[in-house]
């Protein structure tokens, strides 16, 4: 199964690429880095239908960080949400695939994101809309590094720990960049771990791009019920792209066609020695 | 002069326009398990009290975090409740524009956004707590419904009609008590205003508590100036029918308003009424100015929303119209 999952996060890493050239602009290297969760989530630990997006008892998964969209919408085409020639739209005029992520516009995409630091927020109402009516769904959210710079997010923070809301995961995608350079170098942040259990959460740290851990962390945060967990995955930017890999510079551009091809062809000789590594 | 729609004018229960909404959320609720409400730290003077006390795993306290607020009653909304968000105008929709713009109204989600101690009304607290900008703020929102009623039966009303009302809104309120114009039977329909005295020489358009301040200026001018006085509780949708016909029949309209003269009810009323039938529209509002400590009844007269501003302002607009 761990053979699998990194091979269909090879898959989606190739889209990400194509649909990255094909729109001319966007983010590269967050979308590549938070491959491996999403991968897992979609294809290991979510409850969900991809023929019925809006099914109650579903769960739910929120982008709070709406710019790694591309991954995102790669990994719902991939999972069977709409079809895989869907891709090429993105960012095109009326194209469900916007810019940034918006509510309704595509199948499974649960909430619109972009502007930072809202969609913890949101999380919580679907959490506890859950506990309103012993919904059994669990809600998860993605959230970047960056955001924690936000205040919205420490207010989510906080209410999440008082609520001890069991059936909310936070997942940080630790990639140590944002906009203007390293985060550290920014805003830091550190110690993250230390201030989530501070505010009442149960904290988990794995690495972002090793599957069996991704999933572990997933499994283990589902089997804690007294308070809010959080996994602080830590990932590379641009992982699978060597000349994009932990380059803050890359957050923000997309490739142009010849570095999509030496793109496409890291992410091919890649994907033969996840082949092989396996057998 | 007589008032149409069972409206009051004389003698007058007086009340504060939030404690009706009070009354309202608390009806909604009993009428639908799904109305919720969050509250920012002022339960008690957003009149969210009696409903958390009611309905207590209904109420959801988030301290003072406006921000996560919103974002937590688009939550709710997203899996089909309706939130009711209370706090004071100048922090929600203040503060949250953000949040309500992408978590509410770009989402399309079902929220209700409640802002007491609208306008000059707060008093004493002064300018720091005495919203002059959120109608102007919330208009400008695409799929948003702005009402602002003008005393607590309107409110009351108002809250169960906006429960009711698939889409977000923006809810209005002040803190003062005003006089309770309307009764239980006066209508009430989101979008359409109610016309409060059939005049024909010119029309004013006011809401919120200045709706008595035109209702007095048109009883002091009653002997010489039929005077069309309408209550225009819905800021957005605006009722075009009801404008346009008093555009055409008066010829010239006064707006009035406890907001800034920009981006409110006034300028609604202009940016239509020039488009489609030109009068002058003389704004009655706060001119570009904060507000400052103070009672009411003084902050009133120093920012010229009283009906001697409003008599001042139907002089005005008849002479331009007559001048023409």
């Amino acid at each position: 199964m761990i053979k699998q999952l990194e091979l269909k996060a090879n898959e989606i890493r190739s889209s990400i690429i194509e649909m990255l050239l094909e729109a001319g602009s966007g983010h590269s290297a967050g979308p590549l880095g938070f491959t491996d969760v999403l991968t897992a989530l979609y294809f290991e630990i979510l409850t969900i239908d991809p023929h019925k997006p809006e099914w109650k008892d579903r769960d739910r998964f929120v982008l709070s960080c709406g710019h790694i969209c591309p991954a995102l919408y790669a990994t719902l085409s991939h999972r069977g949400f709409f079809p895989r020639s869907e891709l090429n739209s993105l960012r095109k005029l009326g194209s469900p695939l916007q810019g940034h992520p918006h509510r309704g516009a595509l199948p499974g995409v649960e909430t619109s994101s972009g502007p930072l630091g809202q969609g913890l927020s949101q999380a919580i109402g679907m959490a506890e809309a859950a506990g309103l009516q012993d919904g059994r769904w669990r809600v998860y959210v993605a959230l970047s590094d960056g955001e924690h710079n936000e205040g919205q997010t420490w207010e989510a923070i906080l209410y999440a720990g008082a609520r001890r809301l069991h059936n909310l995961t936070a997942l940080v995608d630790r990639n140590n960049i944002q906009i203007d350079g390293y985060t550290e170098d920014v805003m830091p942040l550190e110690p993250l771990a230390d201030k989530y259990r501070a505010f009442g959460w149960h904290v988990l740290e794995a690495n972002g791009h090793d599957m069996a851990e991704i999933l572990a962390s997933l499994r283990h945060a589902r089997a804690v019920f007294e308070k809010p967990t959080v996994v602080i995955f830590h990932t590379i930017p641009g992982r699978g792209v060597d000349f994009m890999e932990g380059d803050y510079k890359w957050h923000g551009t997309p490739p142009d066609k010849k570095q999509a091809k030496q793109a496409l062809a890291e992410l091919r000789s890649l994907r033969g020695k996840i082949r092989a590594e396996h057998e | 002069m007589k008032l149409l729609h069972h409206a009051a004018y004389g003698p007058l229960e007086v009340r504060a326009i939030r404690d009706g909404f009070g009354d309202g959320l608390l009806e909604a609720a009993q009428d639908n398990q799904k109305v919720v409400a969050l509250s920012a730290d002022l339960t008690e003077s957003t009149r969210v009290d009696a409903f958390a006390e009611v309905f207590p795993e209904r109420f959801f306290q988030v301290g003072v975090a406006e921000q996560n607020m919103i974002g937590i009653a688009a939550g709710l909304a997203h899996e089909g409740y309706i939130p009711f968000a209370a706090s004071y105008a100048v922090f929600s929709p203040g503060r949250t524009l953000d949040q309500i713009r992408l978590s509410v109204t770009y989402s399309k989600n079902n929220v209700k956004i409640v802002g007491c101690h609208a306008g000059l009304s707060v008093g004493p607290d002064g300018a720091t707590h005495q919203a002059l900008e959120d109608i102007a703020i919330m208009r400008t929102l695409p799929g948003m419904v702005v009402v602002v009623p003008c005393d607590a039966e309107e409110a009351r009303k108002a809250t169960l009609s906006l429960a009711a009302h698939h889409g977000p809104a923006y809810l209005r309120l002040g803190r003062e008590k005003v006089p309770t114009l309307t009764t239980k039977q006066t209508p009430f329909e989101v979008g359409k205003a109610l016309t409060l005295t059939h005049g024909t020489d010119v029309t004013v358009i006011a809401n919120g508590p200045l709706v008595f301040w035109a209702l007095k200026a048109a009883h002091e001018l009653s002997k010489t100036i039929s005077v069309r006085v309408i209550n225009f509780h819905t800021v957005k949708p605006l009722d075009y029918q009801t404008l346009l016909a008093a555009a055409k029949e008066t010829g010239a309209i006064v707006t009035a308003e406890d907001h800034q003269v920009a981006g409110g009810l006034g300028s609604a009323v202009a940016e239509f009424v020039s488009a489609h039938h030109p009068v002058p529209v003389i704004p009655v509002g706060v001119k570009d100015q904060y507000g400052e400590s103070g009672t009411v009844d003084q902050l009133m007269e120093r920012f010229g929303l009283t009906s001697d501003a409003i008599v001042a302002a139907i002089t005005q607009a008849m002479e331009m119209r007559d001048a023409r």
